[in-house]
């Protein structure tokens, strides 16, 4: 195992988040205030409860999520795509670094932005409205294993990408709306029997599902579930990026 | 003694079904500067990618340090060190953070000493703590270098080291690639220069269509392909070569004022001693003479141009 690379490749990572903090964080931090402000203040001020949670404390692992997911994907896709446009990625591919080393780093690092970024969140969502967390230790694993697998998501959607329209194409019309239609806001249990059904297909309520069990300890499907489809979706991820490795899909000609 | 490189029947054809290479097989030996001559697209640049995993080769080997460079790649890899022809590098970050990143990515521990004397080595110790994004195209080209050389690698690829960079980084850059090969350092380069093959290179090869047309001793290849010119110039001009000296294979120059002998110096009898005294026998008044030898560009317009 080439450690030095993997510290390199993590601490080069980390530091451009250093560099980059107020995009990083502020933006993110502000978006999820906004959000609490118009959903959790003024309209949510006028739903009543659900499953026994107050709206407000309802969001606030929806919200937490939909972050959080953004964040990963776009840290990962960003984080690789860019050597890829600069044309340093040529330093990459010719050192004695495996794939597994090279996607290890890179995922790690984008991920660590991404759970230091939930936990400032977190933070501030406690400033508008009170609530406890029912397993923490399950809360953080799902935070992490989410940061873990939207990450690796991103990761093969940079190398994916040859320009920044395609970098962007995936987060919007495909993350965005499975995140905003798996749950954030809502409880499938308020959607039609029809949506609820379609919605079992979303992997994001999964995620969101399992996060909120961690939080109030009921949830709209199973946590054992939840978990299994986001190992299985990281699985996926994994794999994905392994084959492209494998074949030099547009890395090497 | 191993060689450093051992390229056997590389070949590579990229997906649109250029054929960058087509068979080629080359050793390079341990400490040597080698120079790859070639026209654009000759497929220099495709070689050197898959000597360093850059580009995947379609058919062949390369061992480095009778490493194989696919089955073996991490170690192989370890021991080169590659100097791209595009001036690629990072933009925000610090001259000395890319050097020093570089040194971790290819397996090394941290050895601040050792980079400090890298960037010194290479004039970029004042500019250790700019940002690249704001350094000419030449200190760019010195950073690549100093990233190349920051895990101590045994043999050092340079892609075209001196396209557009001025006198002073050229001649910096030649002094550099000898104080390495003095340290033990293969080298191999590619050029259009061909004056920069003539001056530091021990051997050259050329690389044509994809195909190595000519791998020879530097020195070898200048006497092997080189023809000579004897040229004498008159203290005054004549229209016409005198009878005496019709046959000797004398052409008249420069309007009547020089004449011109080509001879191969390969060859036993020069014929260069029968000349002079067929000269001093015609009467004719030299007042000065120089010898000419072809320079490798004139070989190597040569070989290209010739059907491949």
């Amino acid at each position: 195992m080439n450690w030095h690379a993997i510290r390199a490749i993590y601490l080069f990572e980390m530091a451009r988040m250093r560099r980059t903090l107020l995009q990083s964080v502020i933006s993110p931090v502000l978006s999820t205030t906004l959000y609490f402000v118009v959903f959790g203040a003024a309209i949510g001020s006028r739903i009543s409860e659900v499953d026994g949670v107050s709206y407000g404390a309802f969001l606030v692992p929806g919200l937490l999520m939909l972050s959080l997911l953004t964040q990963s994907v776009s840290n990962a896709s960003f984080a690789i795509y860019f050597p890829k446009f600069t044309g340093t990625i040529f330093e990459h591919l010719s050192a004695p670094v495996s794939a597994f080393e090279l996607t290890a780093s890179y995922v790690a690092a984008a991920a660590s932005k991404s759970v230091i970024l939930g936990v400032i969140i977190l933070l501030t969502a406690r400033l508008f409205v009170p609530f406890g967390i029912a397993h923490p230790v399950w809360m953080a694993a799902f935070l992490v294993l989410t940061a873990v697998t939207f990450s690796l998501l991103g990761f093969l959607i940079g190398i994916w990408a040859e320009n920044f329209e395609k970098l962007q194409l995936i987060p919007l019309l495909v993350i965005t709306p499975l995140t905003f239609l798996g749950g954030s806001f809502y409880s499938i249990d308020m959607l039609p029997p029809f949506w609820r059904t379609v919605s079992l297909l979303n992997p994001v309520l999964y995620l969101v599902s399992g996060f909120r069990w961690s939080f109030f300890g009921s949830a709209d499907v199973g946590v054992g579930l939840s978990l299994g489809m986001t190992l299985a979706f990281l699985l996926a991820c994994a794999a994905v990026v392994a084959w492209m490795f494998r074949t030099g899909y547009r890395l090497k000609p | 003694m191993r060689p450093a490189l051992e390229i056997r029947n590389l070949s590579k054809r990229y997906a649109g079904g250029f054929e960058a290479l087509r068979g080629v097989d080359l050793d390079i030996r341990r400490g040597e500067i080698f120079a790859l001559l070639g026209p654009n697209g000759a497929g220099k640049t495709t070689l050197i990618g898959i000597s360093c995993g850059t580009i995947s080769a379609t058919t062949g080997t390369v061992l480095a340090d009778g490493l194989d460079t696919v089955r073996d790649y991490k170690a192989a890899r370890a021991r080169i060190g590659l100097v791209p022809q595009e001036l690629a590098t990072d933009a925000f970050e610090s001259v000395w953070a890319t050097v020093s990143f570089s040194r971790g990515l290819f397996g090394r521990p941290p050895n601040p000493a050792f980079i400090e004397g890298l960037l010194r080595d290479l004039s970029l110790w004042d500019k250790r703590d700019q940002r690249i994004m704001t350094l000419s195209g030449g200190m760019k080209r010195r950073v690549l270098i100093a990233k190349a050389l920051s895990h101590e690698p045994q043999i050092l690829f340079l892609d075209e080291p001196t396209a557009g960079v001025d006198v002073e980084l050229r001649r910096d850059m030649w002094q550099l690639v000898r104080r390495l090969q003095a340290q033990g350092v293969t080298i191999v380069l590619t050029t259009h220069y061909i004056d920069e093959a003539e001056e530091m290179a021990d051997r050259i090869g050329v690389i044509h269509r994809g195909k190595l047309i000519l791998v020879e001793e530097k020195a070898e290849l200048m006497r092997k392909l080189g023809t000579k010119k004897l040229i004498l110039e008159l203290a005054s001009p004549v229209a016409a070569l005198p009878p005496t000296l019709a046959t000797t294979g004398l052409d008249l120059a420069a309007g009547g004022r020089e004449l011109v002998y080509s001879y191969d110096r390969q060859a036993g009898d020069t014929g260069v001693a029968a000349l002079l005294a067929a000269l001093a026998a015609s009467g004719l008044d030299v007042a000065d003479l120089r010898t000419e030898q072809s320079s490798l560009e004139e070989i190597f317009v040569q070989l290209v141009e010739e059907p491949a």
